[in-house]
């Protein structure tokens, strides 16, 4: 094993459920109804996703989710869209953070 | 901006201009299952016609465009024309038929100098006529009266747009071409085509662009009818979803990206048991440019001919032969059967 991430193992998932199959059914099952068109559309649901994905750095949820994506037709301007969303809230949760900094800042100043 | 190839694979020299050098790789391809080990695995197999109730006319591989994913390898550098005898031929067998449809496809069939005969012809013995139109024709020095000429014979018309963007549409089909085509559609508008009480039809065909199987069809044909209306002011009637076949231009463009396995992987995994009744092949027959039989468009590009080798051709039709024919098959037929499934008049199994 050369590297820790290899695309083939995406295919290898479903192997996780091998020693707990009942569990990997209700994940599978929960899984699969969470994405299916319901007040959000599917092609709605795999944006949400794919900016997860970026958030949580999956390299196998970005390439299944991009794939995902294009096949419920969006474009790669809506995906790059839904990647800055992703982005600002990782960058604005940082720096929201800012504001413990000035108030501990401000306790501590004369 | 990614290069198209400049010329056909047949200008090229390149060894997948050969029909059998195409099946060799898809044969070879062990990793993917056959078509015909999933058919049987669902208890579908053979397959079998179940009537004709299309003519298909390939009426030859000339066009105005090289677009990336052609399954014809289609172009301006083709030659190969329906001559008048052959497409005489065509609606002859028409006449001894009572086949309700015709769809005329190329390369840009407009570009054969008997196609509008043909269309005459066709409406004359009152059959539906459809015309696979690439747009771009419409505008072309010497057709500036074919869209009334459509519409004066009622026709169908039915147009490559792959998707509602610039971007998109010219990385398959060239620079310029989503341009030329939203004026083409204005000027089918403008003669009523697509438009509410007309009685013209406009449909449109989207193709991915890339190796990915296309979107549920309803979903895209919302977000084609939503951004053509409201940023060009474009109205059409259906939109089709249709996959690449991992064939020709569009096999060429798997192998040099390196997407072939993976994407030959897809489609088996995506086999779709409920698309196999809808398969256009059950209720089809297509007729190449000299005049030969095939179950479909894509085993006519591949020289899979009609399993009659007595009935091979359009000379010697015999609907009540070929009604109940069994289909030839190979690996490529996967194309059309995953996901919602793919025909020429989109998706066969609803939105998958």
């Amino acid at each position: 094993m050369d590297h820790y991430y290899c695309r083939h193992d995406l295919a290898k998932f479903s192997d996780i459920g091998k020693e707990s199959p009942a569990l990997w059914e209700k994940f599978l099952g929960w899984y699969n109804a969470v994405f299916a068109e319901g007040a959000l559309s599917e092609r709605e649901k795999s944006l949400i996703a794919l900016a997860v994905a970026h958030t949580v750095q999956c390299p196998y949820c970005i390439d299944a989710y991009t794939t995902t994506c294009l096949e419920k037709g969006s474009n790669l301007a809506q995906m790059t869209e839904a990647v800055h969303v992703a982005a600002a809230i990782r960058g604005g949760s940082s720096l929201v953070h800012g504001v413990q900094m000035r108030n501990i800042v401000e306790k501590l100043e004369m | 901006m990614p290069v198209l190839e400049k010329g056909s694979l047949l200008k090229r020299h390149s060894p997948l201009a050969s029909a059998s050098e195409q099946l060799r790789i898809i044969d070879e391809t062990s990793a993917v299952p056959s078509f015909d080990d999933l058919l049987r695995k669902n208890g579908l197999n053979p397959l079998s016609a179940t009537g004709i109730e299309i003519l298909q006319i390939n009426v030859g591989k000339r066009c105005n465009q090289i677009c990336g994913h052609c399954h014809v390898d289609a172009g301006p550098d083709r030659l190969e024309m329906m001559t008048q005898e052959t497409a005489t031929e065509c609606i002859r067998a028409l006449e001894r038929t009572s086949i309700p449809k015709v769809d005329i496809t190329g390369g840009a069939p407009e570009l054969n100098p008997n196609f509008r005969w043909l269309v005459a012809e066709a409406r004359r013995l009152r059959r539906h006529v459809m015309d696979r139109c690439n747009l771009t024709v419409l505008l072309l020095k010497g057709q500036e009266d074919l869209p009334e000429f459509l519409a004066f014979h009622s026709v169908e018309v039915i147009c490559s747009l792959p998707y509602f963007q610039e971007r998109e549409t010219d990385r398959q089909r060239g620079e310029g071409v989503f341009q030329r085509s939203i004026e083409a559609l204005r000027r089918l508008n403008t003669l009523g085509y697509g438009m509410p009480g007309s009685g013209l039809v406009l449909n449109l065909v989207h193709n991915p662009v890339g190796a990915f199987l296309p979107p549920p069809q309803a979903a895209i044909e919302a977000d084609f009818r939503r951004v053509l209306e409201l940023k060009f002011g474009i109205f059409f009637n259906q939109l089709f979803c249709i996959a690449n076949m991992p064939i020709s231009r569009f096999l060429e463009f798997l192998l040099r990206s390196g997407n072939y396995e993976q994407y030959m992987e897809r489609l088996a995994q995506a086999f779709n048991p409920l698309a196999v009744a809808g398969l256009m092949c059950r209720n089809t027959i297509s007729v190449g440019w000299d005049g030969r039989l095939y179950d479909c468009d894509f085993n006519q590009m591949l020289d899979l001919e009609v399993g009659f080798a007595a009935l091979r051709h359009i000379s010697n039709f015999d609907v009540s032969a070929l009604n109940s024919r069994q289909i030839v098959t190979a690996r490529h037929c996967l194309g059309c059967t995953a996901g919602a499934g793919s025909s020429c008049g989109g998706a066969t199994a609803g939105d998958g």
